[in-house]
């Protein structure tokens, strides 16, 4: 990755190991936190609590209290705490609790993170980490079940990623805390729990800005990225054994810089796509797709850009209303076979 | 005129500092009414906030920076800028949207700034500083380093929730910053007793257990006693602290405001015929400066700021072509290129490689 052209000793493979998408983003602070002083972790119970959803487990024993900081709840203070240390070449990772919290400190990055580099010439960095998942699922309710990822995704600025699997969990935090810019590393709760293999190499990052084929395919694009890709997965898989469709997946893996170029190289392929995400699709992540592909694919497209997000709603508790919401793999699956005219458009 | 650095609190002042200090402030009233000559005349754009009136404060806090302390400020930053060392020129430039402004024209007057100076900006929503403030002197204190940060901030900003989770941290981490509140009576036009439960600011540093202390801001010696000691508790013992400095602001909220809907012109009147100019200017002839050698300095002053305005008139506007410099790191290109299918019109011919350079 790295971009010196100094000649490094190929470092020893060190193996792959099965692990969940927390131990991989566990793994991923601890080896970088061991490779470079400047990097510490701080926000609300990442350290004797062992962090609010244990991805942080372990790591205050192992780094000591300086850098493995609890901080009151206090979303717009240490929020904009990690920007005035980042600011002068510290490389904090704020680990808000959830996506709906980070809403209490938009002011810090909306407004100061994503100016720095442009109102200061590019004098100065702010090389900020922020981790946080969004989601819903957990019968969790209106506020806290949420995803605004398009919200920051739109900001120039900020760059924003959000990994579907342990391997890109690890790669992308790793490409993230290295990158001189304000990253928002975009985590989702149900997704914390999955397994995967990891690479353990120190040296392994996920490019930021490059988007991934998640499973190949020949008659349908389905664009997803966060708990979105594993819901895409599971439905091409279904539409391969019922319907004997060939879906191919393309998780985004990262929304600002997005990887449009990969997006259109499959549509080109299949000339049909569905966009889907966790959030609201209105404005959201799927709009600007839906955007992007008909003036990228214009001559490509067999049928309207579709796409499924979460109902309209505030999230409401009951577990059936709240499955009603959700963009689940029935929605997924209803609308892909819309798209491909096997079924009626709703 | 260069930064003003002292090495220790003084009890008292020695004219030549006192002198230098008067230059800066005549400086700083100068230069102010320049910029509200040349904002009226459509030279100067935006929102455009003057300090006459407030020039002991600006210039006694600044002085008892350490040339490696922090200073990061709100939005009325002229003479912040002007006080720790940024030339009058590079300052109007930026006022004017030129090139070699401080902030390469892309700041104006509320994001003034000067990294080689140790002044990060000149910041524009109320109270959202502290954080970024308090931020770095986390940093300080990762790094081992005696440095403080000198945080101002306005009456205004003092019942934003930034303003207390700012002091809270500062207090559980014991952070090397000290919160400047610049109260000059008013944040915009509603008045400190309207705004306030607690009018008396300094008092709620008591609810972090931090020092709190108030001084008349139009007193140039007391000002900088103050900011020194509470720097120097800060460097040495990670104390933080609350300094608010009385004063006043003669001129409206900024530019476009005649400054008279909530307040009366009788209050203005009495506000300045206790000039914090004219009060300096007393102590230095009470201290045997002979007021020829003052009136030279104010003619050197004048000199100083038609020359900026002058310089500003002719510097080039920045290159359009490098609208998006500095937002992103070098290497983010890369990150970017697969972005352009499909992009808005115009947005692909962005290029942010590369800053602006010092």
């Amino acid at each position: 990755m790295s971009g010196s052209g100094v000649a490094a000793p190929a470092p020893a493979r060190a193996g792959l190991e099965t692990m969940t998408y927390r131990e991989a983003l566990r793994l991923a602070m601890r080896q970088e936190m061991e490779r470079d002083e400047r990097v510490f972790v701080m926000g609300e119970e990442v350290g004797l609590f062992d962090g609010s959803y244990k991805v942080t487990a372990g790591l205050l024993e192992e780094f000591g209290p300086d850098r493995v900081r609890d901080t009151p709840i206090s979303e717009e203070g240490f929020v904009g705490a990690g920007v005035g240390a980042a600011m002068l070449g510290e490389r904090p990772i704020v680990e808000v609790m959830t996506l709906n919290f980070l809403l209490v400190a938009m002011d810090q990055v909306v407004n100061h993170a994503a100016k720095i580099g442009a109102m200061f010439g590019g004098e100065v960095r702010c090389p900020l980490v922020i981790r946080t998942p969004n989601g819903a699922g957990n019968q969790l309710t209106a506020q806290h079940s949420q995803s605004f990822d398009g919200w920051f995704a739109g900001t120039p600025g900020l760059k924003v990623v959000a990994p579907a699997n342990p391997a890109d969990a690890k790669g992308l935090l790793k490409a993230a805390i290295r990158d001189d810019d304000p990253v928002l590393v975009i985590e989702n709760l149900p997704i914390y729990k999955e397994k995967g293999e990891v690479d353990l190499d120190p040296e392994l990052l996920t490019p930021i800005g490059r988007a991934a084929v998640a499973r190949e395919g020949s008659d349908l694009t389905v664009v997803s990225h966060s708990f979105a890709t594993v819901r895409a997965l599971r439905v091409a898989e279904k539409l391969a054994a019922e319907h004997g469709v060939s879906a191919e997946v393309i998780d985004l893996r990262s929304l600002r810089p997005l990887d449009v170029e990969t997006v259109a190289a499959s549509v080109a392929k299949t000339n049909r796509v569905l966009c889907v995400e966790e959030g609201w699709p209105s404005y959201g992540v799927t709009a600007e797709l839906a955007a992007r592909i008909q003036r990228a694919c214009f001559d490509d497209l067999d049928a309207p850009v579709e796409r499924v997000g979460m109902a309209e709603v505030p999230l409401p508790y009951a577990k059936e209303l709240e499955l009603a919401a959700m963009p689940n793999e029935d929605r997924i699956e209803r609308a892909a076979l819309a798209v491909l005219d096997l079924a009626p458009a709703l | 005129m260069a930064v003003i650095d002292r090495t220790d609190s003084p009890v008292d002042l020695d004219v030549g500092d006192l002198y230098d200090q008067y230059r800066m402030m005549f400086l700083i009233r100068r230069f102010e009414e320049a910029a509200e000559r040349q904002y009226k005349a459509a030279r100067i754009g935006g929102y455009c906030h003057l300090s006459s009136g407030q020039e002991a404060a600006t210039v006694g806090a600044v002085s008892a920076l350490q040339p490696d302390d922090l200073l990061v400020t709100g939005y009325r930053s002229h003479g912040f800028a002007l006080a720790r060392g940024v030339p009058a020129d590079a300052v109007m430039a930026e006022l004017f949207g030129r090139a070699h402004g401080c902030a390469h024209g892309r700041g104006g007057s509320m994001h003034l700034l000067d990294v080689s100076r140790g002044y990060y900006g000149g910041w524009g929503i109320v109270a959202g500083q502290l954080p970024i403030a308090t931020g770095m002197a986390l940093s300080l204190v990762r790094r081992g380093a005696e440095q403080a940060v000198l945080c101002e901030l306005g009456d205004g900003a003092v019942n934003m929730g930034a303003w207390h989770e700012s002091l809270n941290l500062a207090g559980v981490w014991d952070l090397p910053i000290v919160f400047f509140v610049v109260n000059n009576l008013y944040g915009m036009g509603t008045s400190v007793e309207r705004a306030s439960a607690e009018p008396d600011i300094f008092k709620r540093a008591g609810a972090y257990r931090m020092e709190g202390e108030r001084v008349d801001g139009d007193d140039l010696e007391e000002v900088e006693a103050a900011t020194a000691r509470l720097l120097r508790a800060a460097r040495e013992d990670r104390r933080p602290a609350v300094l608010e400095a009385v004063t006043y602001r003669y001129r409206g909220h900024s530019v476009a405001d005649a400054g008279l809907a909530y307040r009366t012109r009788e209050e203005i009147e009495e506000h300045r015929s206790a000039d914090p100019l004219a009060r300096t200017r007393e102590i230095l002839e009470s201290r045997g400066v002979p007021p020829e050698g003052i009136d030279a300095i104010e003619a050197e002053v004048e000199a100083e700021v038609e020359a900026a305005v002058a310089f500003a008139e002719r510097d080039e506007a920045p290159a359009v072509d490098r609208l998006a410099a500095g937002m992103y790191a070098p290497g983010s290109e890369g990150q970017f290129e697969r972005m352009r299918p499909g992009s808005p019109f115009g947005e692909a011919e962005l290029v942010f490689a590369g800053g602006l350079g010092a």
